[in-house]
């Protein structure tokens, strides 16, 4: 009994517990939508989310389809790490969506039509996406803008931008088709190497090092952001403004800092995608990817805490892949979109359900320490 | 020049309607970020009332039912909104993000759902309402009239009179101010802050339905509203949280949405050569810019975006 006691008390059980229970509930409500949709195939639709690549027929087709969840995990993650850098120090990035789609096109910009090895294309991305960053953090410490606010009108701006960029060249542009023309074939050295791991995924040869390098940066954000004095200043920027200045940190370029990392990470992500060979881009698409705005619901999920996030990055993809599995004639894929949602928004009252478990079990704990003293105080006077 | 004009006054309906709306939430010491996602979702209660509804239907029953059904789509979405932030205290930017994610899917699964289950091979997620969009309108010499147009003028006069004039929008600007002095005079902060959120959910979901029946008659759910919820918070930030300067902001951001819908009847652009995506990016950067100029300055409410708690000081 002590033991279960101590175990709810515990921040790390707490925040696991919380994920586990949007997640259920979040399915739940996806099972009902499911249900009210066509209650025939409910059943066998929402085990197929779930299932995702495990209901492939053989290993080698399941292994393969693991592999392609995989190689979008990689950048769902470093989308996510990046709402979850700036969410520590206080800044709401929903640019990173912009900052990704920034990253797509410089990314497939400088491999296409500057034929540049692989590892040049993922640093100018991140410049790019490093870019967009400066330009929000600047107007959120200089101008007082909402970083909310301009990311949205910057994810926009680059849409239209590298829609522009990419379609207008020959080089950058398939011209029978509104894509980029094929990466493997137009520069071989723009693709990122996989260094032998496509075998473990059947010969699935969009899994390269990208997923490890993504896995390594988690582990990087969160060194960075717990055990340097880097880190530290940005997280007291965070907790407080004034007190960081005060205490002479220069919480503007925090602040700018920040967003400028928090745009490169994104901007990352994107390149570990692209520069993978898996999609080209639609250079007429009229939304911005929602890679940036999934990453919200991993970084939440993963209990803001990176390593948590690599798990809960993975979840995400892999619902949404399941999504895509589903018999479309009856159930729309976009279910999966929807229960990420319910999950990101289940995610807000994680903090409320943290405070009030903390709150029951410190009360308990109060008055059972109340109530050994009044029997301590009665065997006293038995005593006398 | 008249196609400019119809433009410019409709997209300023949409993004006056949908700023108020953000204005009375703020007001109260709510952000309401999820203005995007109850748009959508008002879009989605108009677009339904109009497919069922048909082409027959009298003209004042169909803005009537259509009006109501955005509003009512719009308030029931807002208060998801109300209860995180208000009754659980979460963090505002959260929950507006994932609003705003959660309408476009809801939408999208709903719509989809609907079309699939009257023809199998349709798997779109477009509504058309051609015909119906037809009620809304008059014809003025080449000038397309719109109602929604009187809507939103009324709601910019009743907005002001409500917050500046009565009892009611004084208190709710109270709770947006200092909370804790609003409560010890006796004014609920919480039932106030429902108030501005409700009332914010009425005018976004009005507004959604207005934008997806401004120069088009059929609606691609999948793209939700493209980013116009937080246009029109740049409209409010504009407006200085002000009813009748969110009009006149409106009025600019309107002009430069409508370019884009109209930029190739002008002879002088076309002889730019720009491409037609740029006129589509113009109010995002118009906003950017002048969001950087007006922000530093703002008369945003002092206690909005924090949760309100009896016991803090």
């Amino acid at each position: 009994m002590k033991t279960k006691k101590q175990l709810l008390k515990n921040p790390t059980f707490q925040t696991v517990l919380a994920s586990v229970l949007c997640i259920v509930l979040g399915l739940f409500i996806g099972f009902v939508v499911l249900l009210l949709i066509n209650p025939a195939g409910a059943g066998t639709a929402i085990k197929t989310i779930l299932l995702n690549w495990m209901t492939r027929g053989t290993t080698a087709a399941r292994l393969k389809t693991l592999g392609n969840t995989i190689v979008k995990t990689a950048p769902l993650l470093l989308c996510a790490l990046s709402v979850q850098f700036c969410y520590k120090v206080g800044l709401f990035n929903i640019g990173a969506a912009g900052q990704y789609v920034a990253g797509a096109g410089m990314c497939l910009y400088a491999a296409l039509a500057w034929k540049l090895p692989w590892f040049v294309c993922i640093l100018l991305a991140m410049a790019a996406g490093a870019f967009l960053g400066m330009i929000s953090g600047a107007l959120k410490a200089y101008q007082n803008v909402n970083e909310v606010i301009s990311g949205i009108m910057l994810n926009w701006i680059t849409l239209y931008t590298v829609n522009i960029i990419l379609g207008g060249s020959s080089l950058t542009k398939d011209p029978a088709s509104p894509y980029t023309v094929d990466l493997a074939a137009s520069n071989p050295k723009g693709v990122i190497p996989s260094l032998g791991l496509e075998k473990l995924f059947s010969n699935n040869r969009f899994v390269t090092i990208a997923i490890p390098l993504a896995i390594l940066i988690a582990v990087l954000v969160w060194v960075i952001l717990n055990k340097t004095k880097f880190g530290y200043e940005l997280r007291a920027t965070g907790y407080n403004k004034e007190a960081a200045r005060y205490a002479g940190m220069k919480e503007k370029k925090n602040i700018i800092l920040t967003l400028m990392i928090g745009g490169a990470l994104a901007a990352a992500g994107a390149a570990f995608f692209f520069l993978t060979g898996y999609e080209k881009w639609s250079t007429t698409q009229t939304s911005v990817p929602g890679m940036g705005f999934n990453g919200i619901a991993a970084t939440f999920l993963g209990g803001l805490h990176p390593i948590g996030t690599i798990f809960s990055s993975y979840f995400i993809q892999h619902i949404t892949d399941g999504g895509a599995l589903i018999d479309k004639s009856i159930y729309p894929s976009q279910i999966s979109d929807l229960i990420s949602a319910i999950i990101i928004y289940l995610c807000a009252f994680v903090l409320f359900f943290k405070t009030t478990l903390t709150i029951r079990l410190a009360r308990q704990e109060e008055r059972t320490i109340e109530r050994e003293l009044e029997i301590k105080a009665e065997k006293g006077g038995d005593n006398e | 020049m008249t196609l400019l004009l119809q433009y410019t006054i409709i997209f300023a309906s949409v993004l006056s309607l949908v700023a108020l709306g953000g204005c009375f939430a703020e007001h109260s010491g709510v952000i309401n970020l999820g203005l995007e996602g109850i748009m959508v979702m008002g879009a989605l209660g108009g677009a339904l009332a109009m497919k069922y509804l048909g082409a027959e239907t009298p003209k004042l029953v169909m803005i009537l039912v259509v009006s109501l059904s955005a509003i009512a789509f719009g308030v029931l979405y807002s208060s998801l909104l109300g209860f995180a932030s208000i009754n659980f205290k979460a963090d505002q930017t959260l929950v507006g993000t994932a609003m705003n994610m959660l309408a476009t899917a809801v939408a999208t699964v709903i719509v989809r759902s609907l079309n699939t289950a009257e023809d199998p091979n349709n798997v779109s997620t477009t509504i058309q309402y051609i015909n119906q969009k037809k009620a809304f309108l008059v014809n003025l010499n080449g000038f397309e009239f719109n109602w929604f147009m009187v809507m939103a003028l009324c709601a910019l006069i009743i907005s002001t009179i409500v917050l500046y004039r009565t009892r009611f929008g004084l208190r709710l600007m109270a709770c947006g101010e200092n909370p804790q002095a609003a409560d010890s005079v006796g004014i609920n902060v919480y039932k106030m802050r429902w108030a501005g959120v409700l009332i914010s959910g009425l005018l976004g979901g009005l507004g959604g339905i207005v934008y997806i029946t401004a120069g088009v008659s059929e609606w691609k759910f999948e793209v939700g509203v493209a980013g116009f919820g937080f246009l029109a918070l740049a409209v409010m930030i504009f407006g200085q949280w002000k009813p009748y300067r969110i009009g006149l902001a409106a009025l600019l951001f309107g002009f430069f949405r409508a370019l884009s819908n109209v930029y190739s009847g002008f002879p002088f652009l076309m002889a730019l050569k720009l491409p037609g995506t740029i006129y589509n990016m113009m109010p995002y950067i118009i906003s950017l810019i002048v969001l950087a100029f007006t922000s530093k300055n703002s008369a945003a409410p002092k206690a909005e975006g924090i949760p309100y708690d009896k016991g803090s000081r």
